[in-house]
């Protein structure tokens, strides 16, 4: 008789406390560092207990510093500790700059491989969660620039553990993003005991042969809803989470652009210079002729940041409605 | 040697301040040779520490090899080779030979050497600093007594914040880390006084809850002491000290600056009047430690090594073009996976 293999069902939040905590299990050489991650068990409550179990010295409460916060987890890293460090919101991560872009991603090449950096950077992002300009912004196009970084965007309970213990064993550094907006709001089933699944995978959430729709974060879940509703008016719509920004996963792209000749990019950074556009341009150079219609990019506005009244966040965001829109626009097209 | 002698200080056995010599010696040699290189157009870059001698040579000494942990700057050449990094390969990172243990990646001085305990480093300021400070909390987290980081830097080094942090958290943590301050007064163009209020950078210490000393960083032996001290401290559980070694730049900041642009001639000529190597020499002599014709076999000694190694690594090819590619990650450099 075939068993099911044991699942829990977990919210995203629990299923980052839950991958943490299996790694600080498993590895003597996992650190956690960051603001407030210690006796407040971090701001959302995902390391609660763990200073408890594991001790001040591997739950470190570090100064307000976040440079140094990266910085100390750097030489962590390259003595041979695991770090993971975490950024308290994305918006805090830019005095961290240097040693993620500087220091983190250039200790391989720059020793040609004498020395590496296996450090996890984990931080929330995003917004709909009336954070205003300094906690919500997205970050991804600022670091995925950057050769020697990795950067894992997943918003699912059961990818978020398997991408994070990847993250966490992987050789470099990793800037692991989690979409705040989804830490409570997203459920799923999540196997129990350790897997992994590989940096740099996309995921087909939802097959369909019409239009193939991009993306990655909250709006992957909004492109799932807008795709279901779609789906009484007969239009057969794929939703790829990208899961990975880098390294991304051309193939499974180009699979699907080439099975339903459309594309639309959906991402909550800015559009300009973001995600979407090394999408498109991508596509462009290797399935130009696949193509039946126009590439889209749905992208937050070219303004620095959303802001904090109702009405100013909704006009960043992009809506459930908006994004059922320029779908039916692109299947008729 | 008893004009520096301190009280609880390490002692300094002869063959000890005759390595201190040769070392002092070597580095010279090879920072000027580093500029002679670079006019006859053989090296992109030179960067001189002439003038860090003592403060380097004594530094150097503190370390403890195969135990210690050394993060530093890029003016460090003779800290490197006290340290036991290999001359030929300081050539090769100077002539940036497919031999350089970065591959030719990185620019001069910039070298890596796990197997010693030598970090890669970038050429931001402080950024080490905080690294060092990771190290460090790795020593004490695996309670590995006993060893020690040195985290090199330069007064210059000391507004950055990351060194501020850095500080910050050694203290918090009493982590076993020594930073020694290399204060030649001049952060390419920018004097002390524009760089901080402080007379002295050992001051900042107090603000950190941190032991900070100043050592005159012409004398290699007094710098040897209180490094030394500060290292044993430190790799016994007695937490981290800022030790400030007051030497002064000779040269200009590199091949491509002009010291005379911004600094007057009769300030170097006062301070060369200081100059740690020839007054090293006279101290060992006439305390009997070398004589004149050890002495002059032993700038033989060296000036020939030196001219050997140059001749021999100059003779080694350029890394190919594809040396590129590769070690951006443990796997293929490409973006798109």
């Amino acid at each position: 008789m075939a068993v099911a293999a044991p699942t829990q069902t977990m919210n995203n939040v629990e299923a980052v406390r839950a991958t943490l905590y299996e790694a600080l299990k498993a590895d003597p050489r996992t650190i956690v560092l960051g603001e407030d991650v210690g006796a407040r068990g971090n701001v959302f409550l995902i390391t609660k207990g763990f200073i408890e179990e594991f001790g001040p010295e591997r739950i470190v409460d570090t100064p307000l510093a976040e440079a140094s916060i990266v910085g100390i987890a750097v030489g962590m890293a390259m003595e041979g500790l695991r770090p993971i460090a975490e950024i308290q919101f994305a918006d805090f991560i830019y005095p961290a700059f240097n040693q993620i872009v500087g220091e983190a991603a250039k200790t391989r090449y720059r020793s040609n491989g004498d020395y590496t950096c296996p450090l996890v950077i984990r931080t929330p992002y995003g917004g709909g969660v009336r954070g205003a300009l300094s906690h919500s912004v997205s970050i991804e196009a600022l670091f995925y620039h950057v050769p020697g970084l990795k950067i894992v965007a997943p918003s699912f309970p059961a990818d978020i553990k398997g991408l994070l213990t990847s993250a966490i064993e992987d050789p470099d550094p990793v800037l692991f993003l989690e979409h705040k907006r989804t830490y409570r709001l997203v459920k799923g089933e999540v196997p129990t005991g350790r897997y992994t699944i590989p940096i740099g995978k996309a995921d087909v959430k939802r097959a369909g042969d019409q239009l193939t729709v991009v993306s990655y974060g909250l709006y992957v879940h909004q492109a799932l809803d807008a795709a279901a509703r779609l789906e009484g008016d007969g239009m057969s719509i794929e939703v790829i989470d990208l899961r990975s920004i880098r390294p991304m996963d051309k193939g499974t792209i180009l699979e699907s652009i080439r099975k339903t000749r459309k594309l639309l990019i959906v991402h909550e950074d800015n559009k300009f210079g973001g995600i979407g556009a090394e999408i498109a341009a991508m596509v462009a150079e290797e399935a130009f002729f696949d193509l039946d219609a126009p590439i889209r990019r749905l992208c937050g506005p070219d303004v620095p940041a959303m802001g904090y009244a109702a009405p100013l966040e909704e006009e960043f965001m992009i809506s459930t409605e908006q994004m059922a829109e320029t779908m039916r626009e692109l299947v008729r097209f | 040697m008893s004009d520096t002698a301190v009280a609880n200080m390490p002692a300094v056995t002869n063959e000890q301040s005759l390595t201190l010599l040769r070392n002092m010696l070597l580095q010279r040699a090879v920072d000027s040779r580093g500029f002679q290189l670079n006019r006859q157009g053989k090296i992109a870059i030179a960067m001189g520490s002439e003038g860090h001698e003592a403060a380097q040579a004594g530094t150097g000494l503190a370390f403890e090899r195969g135990q210690d942990l050394l993060y530093p700057y890029y003016r460090n050449t003779g800290i490197l080779l006290a340290c036991g990094f290999p001359l030929a390969d300081l050539f090769r990172s100077q002539f940036a030979r497919v031999t350089d243990r970065t591959g030719g990646r990185s620019i001069i001085n910039h070298v890596t050497a796990k197997g010693l305990g030598i970090a890669s480093i970038s050429s931001i300021i402080a950024a080490q600093c905080a690294h060092a400070v990771g190290a460090a909390y790795k020593l004490k987290y695996l309670k590995e007594t006993g060893r020690a980081v040195f985290c090199q830097h330069g007064e210059g080094a000391t507004s950055e914040g990351e060194w501020h942090e850095a500080m910050n958290f050694a203290a918090i943590h009493r982590l076993p880390v020594v930073f020694v301050c290399e204060n030649n007064r001049w952060a390419i163009s920018t004097p002390q006084s524009k760089q901080m209020v402080n007379q002295d950078v050992a001051a900042k210490a107090g603000g950190y809850g941190m032991r900070g000393e100043i050592v005159d960083g012409f004398d290699p032996i007094a710098v040897y002491q209180t490094v030394r001290e500060a290292r044993d401290r430190a790799a016994n559980g007695g937490g981290p000290t800022l030790v400030e070694a007051q030497c002064y730049r000779f040269l200009s900041h590199t091949t491509d600056d002009d010291d005379r642009t911004y600094r007057s001639r009769e300030e170097v000529e006062t301070q060369r009047k200081l100059d740690p190597v020839p007054r090293f020499e006279r101290r060992l002599v006439e305390a009997g430690v070398i004589n004149e014709a050890a002495l002059a076999a032993l700038r033989a000694e060296v000036s020939a090594t030196v001219n050997a190694t140059t001749d021999a690594i100059e003779a080694e090819p350029l890394p190919p073009a594809a040396g590129l590619y590769g070690n951006v990650y443990e796997g293929p450099d490409d973006p798109w996976a």
